[in-house]
């Protein structure tokens, strides 16, 4: 099964990819009404809590802004796929990676964007946005540069705004061909301005390779670095349930997880609505999904240690925290984290499915089902059965209103993610082109010497 | 002696190689193969700069010293503030702690190198940049593009190379 055909001319696939950006399937706009909606959901809570009052939104208990720090977490953790794709595996020459990087930088790049917008919502008022920046003030609130919170905003910011570069400069060639080939108009005043004047000389060329490779290998720590301090945000606490060494790669290796899980379902979706099924080929899904499955077993074996570390460590708060999770109040939920995340994954192990498109839609759904529920167990649990007896609170459920919010995120980064999609090419024209003439050369090569015929039996 | 400008325009690397070699081997009185040839193409292709001959590339210094001045700045920046809370009881606490202050020079020094490495790749490659004298769409498309200056008496040596080369097209403009 081949990643993409070597015989694709250049010119169609700057063509295919172009097409993408004016005539998408109907289902595109589907998509793009629902989370519209969705987010308008969203916009109505808010809305109704300032119009009602704070006690709507059901902080006033120990669960407090739980669900959605949780749903913080789960979007911080969706944005590493796009460095893991990008950026880890361009190191590694990984070329299969080439048609679908793309939307897996933008995808990191609208999670962060995601995330960020519920360091505002926790708060209650937005407005009052500022008394979280950490700024020497007036008001006697010092910044405490020893705190996990603080470290993560930095880092945050920091992976925020490098992702967006990293997307924009890797995306300067392909601006070019957008400029050269939009009819007039104000895409094309839009693609001439971004494209900085780039013509493929070979000096812009020669910096422009070191320069990607540069920033991708400041991405790699710096994606780690992230979600470590995430992780550290709970470990570094003395809360039961939270404080684990084995937090910052448990978090990572989610992150990864649940944004490999989301490369899938938005493969499988643009692959549809954008008619990229030269580019966004079985091949590569398949790759795809298995690296999903190693990283789901790698994230099963982080779990056993979580658990077995609290079990023998004889920290009997920690361990009534687990117990809870298992037969409290959470765990419907608790098993429901285990079995999307670990025994729904084994399905990919199996050859029919790796390319079966329904199955593995509803499974990469089902993984980020799993992913986020982990987040919502890694916090809930902790707020309901804490270390003080008198502030346990089992029975809260959070309000509509927080429901709201999370659902509106979805349709958020939705929203977010589609219109890119179709304003920006997510098909990598420039690097699609590289991969087909050096898929080219290699069968040259292997014809002029005669293996053709032997390399090619599962040379991919 | 005014200058004039050639783009030709070739369907594959091997012939743009080719013209590169012979351009580079003939010594023509107007034109410098060194200073005023340009190479256009569709994708990165790493024989284009072996046909040319190594060129440095700067990017990485940028990149040094953005990411030691972002984690400096950094660190000073937490320390000089630290420094001012002496007012703020510490209960015996350093009042400038490293390992915690690591953490945030860390995510300086990232910071720097990438924006500084970005700054470097502009300058570097010319970016932002007006178009050239001579520019055709084909180069963004599927075809290489080889962009030479010379002295008016040396155009049609040029053109006989690119002739001889197979170039499908051949765009000419008066340069100053």
């Amino acid at each position: 099964m081949k990643d993409i055909r070597e015989d694709i001319a250049w010119a169609k696939i700057n063509q295919d990819v172009l097409k993408s950006l004016e005539n998408p399937r109907k289902l595109y706009w589907v998509i793009l009404f629902v989370a519209i909606a969705m987010v308008g959901v969203a916009v109505g809570c808010e809305i109704y809590q300032y119009s009602t009052g704070m006690g709507v939104s059901n902080k006033n208990n120990s669960h407090v802004w739980g669900l959605y720090i949780a749903t913080f977490i789960f979007w911080i953790g969706m944005s590493h796929s796009g460095t893991l794709l990008s950026a880890i595996l361009h190191l590694m020459h990984a070329d299969w990676r080439k048609p679908i990087y793309r939307f897996a930088e933008a995808m990191t790049t609208f999670s962060l964007m995601t995330a960020g917008l519920f360091v505002a919502v926790h708060l209650g008022r937005v407005w009052q946005i500022y008394y979280a920046l950490p700024y020497p003030n007036e008001r006697g609130l010092w910044p405490n540069f020893q705190s996990p919170l603080l470290w993560d905003a930095m880092a945050i910011f920091t992976y925020l705004s490098s992702s967006i570069v990293f997307l924009y400069v890797g995306m300067i060639p392909d601006l070019a061909i957008c400029r050269d080939r939009m009819h007039e108009g104000w895409r094309k005043k839009l693609y001439t301005l971004l494209s900085l004047g780039w013509e493929g000389t070979d000096r812009q060329w020669r910096n422009f390779r070191v320069t990607y490779l540069t920033i991708a290998c400041f991405l790699i720590p710096l994606a780690v670095s992230v979600h470590s301090i995430v992780a550290s945000d709970f470990a570094m606490s003395q809360q039961p349930g939270w404080h684990i060494t084995s937090f910052p790669p448990y978090f990572v290796a989610g992150a990864l997880y649940s944004g490999c899980a989301a490369i899938i379902t938005l493969f499988i979706i643009l692959r549809y609505v954008f008619r990229f099924e030269e580019y966004m080929t079985m091949g590569i899904l398949k790759k795809i999904v298995r690296l999903t499955f190693a990283i789901s077993m790698v994230w099963t074996y982080l779990n056993a240690v979580e658990f077995a570390s609290v079990w023998y460590s004889h920290d009997q708060a920690s361990k009534d925290v687990l117990i809870q999770k298992a037969i409290g109040t959470y765990a419907p939920f608790w098993w429901g984290m285990m079995f999307c995340g670990s025994v729904v994954p084994l399905t990919l192990a199996f050859k029919r499915f790796q390319t079966n498109i329904p199955v593995l839609f509803a499974v990469s759904l089902l993984l980020n089902l799993g992913m986020w529920l982990e987040r919502w167990m890694i916090v809930a649990p902790t707020f309901a059965h804490g270390i003080y007896p008198w502030a346990w609170d089992h029975d809260q459920w959070p309000s509509f209103v927080q429901w709201g919010m999370v659902f509106g995120s979805f349709g958020w980064f939705t929203l977010l993610f589609m219109v890119f999609c179709k304003v920006f090419p997510s098909v990598s024209m420039y690097e699609v082109k590289e991969m087909v003439y050096h898929r080219r050369q290699e069968t040259k090569k292997l014809e002029a010497t005669g293996k053709f015929a032997t390399a090619g039996k599962g040379a991919h | 002696m005014s200058k004039r400008h050639l783009l030709a325009l070739f369907s594959n690397f091997d012939a743009a190689e080719a013209v590169v070699k012979e351009l580079r081997d003939v010594r023509i009185n107007g034109f410098d193969a060194d200073k005023d040839m340009i190479v256009k193409s569709p994708i990165e292709h790493p024989e284009v700069e072996e046909f040319l001959g190594y060129k440095p590339v700067h990017v990485q210094w940028f990149t040094l010293g953005g990411a030691l001045m972002g984690g400096l700045l950094g660190f000073f920046l937490i320390s000089g503030a630290q420094a001012n809370f002496y007012a703020q009881i510490k209960g015996g606490k350093p009042i400038v702690p490293f390992p915690p202050n690591f953490v945030l020079t860390y995510e300086m020094f990232i910071l720097g190198g990438v924006f500084i490495s970005v700054l470097g790749f502009l300058i570097c490659a010319g970016l932002p940049a007006r178009r050239s004298p001579l520019y055709s769409t084909k180069v963004s498309e599927d075809q290489i593009g080889i962009l030479v200056k010379s002295d008016e008496n040396a155009a049609n040596t040029l053109k006989a190379i690119f002739a001889k080369h197979n170039a499908l097209e051949i765009q000419e403009e008066a340069g100053k």
